[in-house]
């Protein structure tokens, strides 16, 4: 008998959050705003720690029934919620990382219009974030998926009076939607033929299916539409445009949403349907060749990207990339791994990246920044620890969970291992390109810029009244408040030691993490004879277990490599030598501003599905079928009506005697016609 | 004994007259005469019927009509009066305000 959990509380207490807010927000003062939105988010932190503390003595997976949603004939779904290993670890990432970006939010905010809507959105998409991890089948997890879109959406537009802000919180939506798409003809796949969503119940239902080696088949199609929908979530090629865009968002909504955890769902949806995935490995190496290319797509786009969060946004699609690279060559712990290291360097990334901004008056231009090293330390030292994790130098997170997606990698293919390896080279260039361009050099901005960014947007008029409790608005680069610096601090600390939790056997650890994930990536795998690595590497140590350790110190000594080589190159280029990029860049002419242009994706987009869509929705839908269909069918009854009672009109002329011609006329032939009947 | 197909045919005749006359006549009086002059006809072929049938039911209802007609003559002669007195005309052709 497992004890009840109470599970149900953890998403529903952020929504009491969203509901306090966002329907008496607008009365209350900030405090107490905050106090409500910190309150519930706090809230369900701390019952996901104690889930956590009584997760051992659970029998996993522990499912709990709160109440019948559908039932359908067969078909039933539930709103249930689900616990193993990997809702647990996605539920303390979620509740933790989010938490902390919550503090850091009251901050950020404090000055901004519309503060009570924010948290009420933040709290909101809380929500939505933990019903997808922890749903116990895929409906409701779909429920979830919707609603974290929904809730970007709202918060990507949050400056709605700014164009470019509602306009990329659009094409979030309608990006997302055709990822979607995919993942629900998923679902009525999965419906049709195992008349069920439930997570055991569908993996039960083909773990007796052996791997669809030999073609493609349902469990190929399932897994190739479940990538279309992770594609969008978690933008990967086809589909990323959006992520760059969203950058419009408040700084905390791109760390949170946007970085560390909404985007990362589509990694978890595919790790949570591992079981299909082992069982269809054509589906699997379209995880991984998408995953490839994204990574090193959107790394090189990074090196050029002058804006700090657009540089991160890249930043943050090559290393789902990652993820899903880990995915594809079935290492799903190791993509869990990286997804939580990386949410908390990411995180910690984009939140140090706001402090900067905060601190320069609202500029995003990196070239308009330099030298803010001994001005903001605690930014600084932050951001430096992040940095360092994320280009993957040990004893940083992410040096340990990059190199174990790297290692299983190359056992799967070594085209993978490299192109990941080039990118890690790369993905250590560009951190330190904006490393260097923010901390180093001299200060190149505007001297005194005190603006803070919503002045540009024209919201004074929002904000007025709001006493400054730390002097934002006063002259000159100044650290962020408290608020703002301790979530910082947690998240550099977090990202520092987050990886020692998953040292490789190689290095002398014993991969906690892996052994913790083992019973849900493992026992249901078994079904699946032999798909690359999945198995054998998750029993432990083979026999071979010596060998394989020295070639996989010689792969972390690479990969370190590929990380300091980054560094250097950066240092070089913009530190010693500050005007040799502008050479370089000018040496490479065509190629250069490809990349700098994101490769014109946008605009191949634009000329391909956007522009004809529009054309086609206003030549045909508008012009062709609303306007000369529908309302000209209105429009014409209407005017034949009119030419009608014109012409029947003239009848009545006032003209006594022609009525009674006419009344004599009717009686005429109502007479003739008896008399025709009566001679007949 | 006239048969009563003359009655009928002479009962038309003032009918029809008095339709034409409706039709064709401009002066509201003349118009007036015409109606009674068609419920006259119709009176005659009651009349008529009421002979051939040896029912009371024809010879009656000519009474009704006659005094409808009356009432009517009251009515309708009021009412030129007043046309008359606000249009200062009997021509029907100008007295069409009751048209779009």
């Amino acid at each position: 008998m497992t004890p009840d959990l109470h599970l149900w509380l953890i998403p529903v207490l952020p929504l009491v959050g969203a509901a306090v807010n966002g329907l008496f927000g607008k009365k209350f003062p900030r405090q107490a705003v905050a106090g409500v939105a910190l309150l519930f988010s706090g809230a369900a932190f701390a019952l996901a720690l104690l889930v956590a503390s009584r997760f051992s003595s659970l029998t996993t997976p522990h499912v709990e029934v709160l109440a019948t949603w559908i039932r359908a004939g067969k078909f039933q779904a539930d709103f249930s919620f689900f616990l193993d290993q990997l809702s647990l670890v996605m539920l303390l990432v979620v509740t933790g990382v989010g938490f902390l970006i919550h503090i850091y939010s009251v901050g950020y905010m404090w000055e901004e219009g519309g503060f009570y809507r924010f948290f009420s959105y933040l709290n909101l998409f809380m929500f939505f974030m933990l019903t997808l991890v922890l749903a116990s089948n895929y409906l409701l997890m779909f429920i979830g998926w919707e609603g974290v879109g929904l809730a970007s959406y709202l918060l990507i537009g949050f400056w709605f009076t700014k164009d470019s802000a509602a306009a990329a919180g659009k094409k979030a939506f309608i990006v997302n939607r055709i990822g979607d798409f995919g993942f629900l003809i998923a679902l009525f796949l999965l419906i049709k033929h195992f008349g069920t969503l439930n997570f055991d119940q569908v993996f039960q239902g083909i773990a007796p299916m052996g791997a669809e080696t030999g073609g493609a088949g349902l469990l190929t199609a399932v897994g190739v539409l479940l990538m279309v929908g992770a594609a969008g979530k978690s933008a990967q090629i086809p589909l990323y445009v959006w992520l760059p865009d969203a950058m419009e968002g408040p700084t905390p909504v791109s760390a949170l949403i946007h970085a560390a955890t909404m985007v990362t769902a589509g990694v978890y949806m595919v790790a949570r349907s591992h079981v299909i995935f082992e069982r269809a490995p054509m589906a699997m190496t379209v995880v991984a060749i998408v995953g490839t290319l994204t990574a090193l797509f959107a790394a090189t786009i990074g090196i050029t990207q002058t804006d700090i969060k657009k540089v991160l946004a890249y930043s943050t699609v090559s290393q789902l990339g990652y993820m899903f690279i880990a995915c594809g060559v079935g290492a799903f712990s190791a993509a869990i791994f990286h997804l939580m290291t990386h949410a908390f360097f990411k995180g910690l990334l984009f939140l140090a990246a706001g402090s900067v901004i905060h601190a320069v008056g609202g500029e995003q231009d990196m070239r308009q920044m330099g030298g803010l090293r001994t001005k903001i330390p605690w930014t600084f030292w932050t951001m430096t620890i992040a940095t360092f994790a994320i280009a993957g130098i040990p004893p940083f997170a992410g040096f340990f969970s990059k190199d174990e997606i790297l290692w299983r990698a190359y056992q799967a293919s070594w085209v993978y291992w490299f192109i990941g390896l080039f990118t890690a080279f790369v993905t250590s260039f560009y951190m330190f390109r904006l490393w260097f361009m923010t901390f180093f050099g001299e200060y190149r901005g505007a001297a005194e810029s005190s603006h803070h960014e919503v002045d540009e947007l024209g919201h004074a008029d929002m904000r007025v009244g709001v006493p400054a409790p730390h002097g934002h608005g006063h002259g000159g680069i100044h650290e962020s408040p408290r608020l703002m610096v301790v979530p910082l601090v947690v998240l550099a600390v977090l990202s520092f030691i987050g990886g020692w939790i998953g040292v490789p056997g190689a290095l002398g650890g014993s991969n906690r993490f892996e052994k913790f994930l083992g019973p849900v990536f493992h026992a249901t795998a078994a079904g699946a004879e032999g798909h690359r690595g999945t198995i054998t590497e998750g029993e432990g140590e083979g026999p071979e277990s010596q060998a394989g350790h020295a070639t996989e110190l010689i792969f972390t000594g690479i990969s370190v490599f590929a990380g300091l080589l980054g560094f250097l190159l950066a240092w070089q280029l913009y530190y010693r030598n500050p005007l040799l990029p502008q050479q370089i860049a000018a040496g490479l002419g065509g190629l250069y501003q490809a990349v700098l242009h994101k490769y014109y994706i946008d605009e191949l987009y634009a000329a391909l599905f956007v522009k004809p869509l529009i054309a086609g929705s206003a030549l045909i839908l508008w012009h062709g079928i609303d306007q000369d269909v529908i309302d000209a069918a209105l429009d014409n009854s209407a005017h034949g009506a009119r030419e009608v009672s014109d012409s029947v009109r003239h009848m009545q002329s006032g003209n006594l005697r022609s009525y009674a011609g006419w009344v004599a006329a009717g009686a005429a032939v109502v007479i003739a016609y008896m008399i025709w009947m009566g001679t007949r | 004994m006239v048969p009563i197909s003359y009655y009928l045919v002479l009962s038309g005749i003032l009918f029809a007259c008095g339709v034409t006359g409706f039709l064709i006549k401009r002066n509201i009086i003349s118009i007036f005469m015409s109606i009674e002059l068609m419920l006259n006809g119709v009176n005659l072929s009651f009349v008529a019927f009421a002979a051939q049938w040896h029912a009371l039911s024809g010879q009656i209802f000519v009474f009704f009509v006659m005094v409808v007609a009356a009432a009517e003559a009251a009515v309708g002669l009021a009412i030129i009066i007043a046309v008359y007195r606000t249009r200062e005309t009997l021509n029907v052709d100008q007295v069409d305000l009751l048209k779009l």
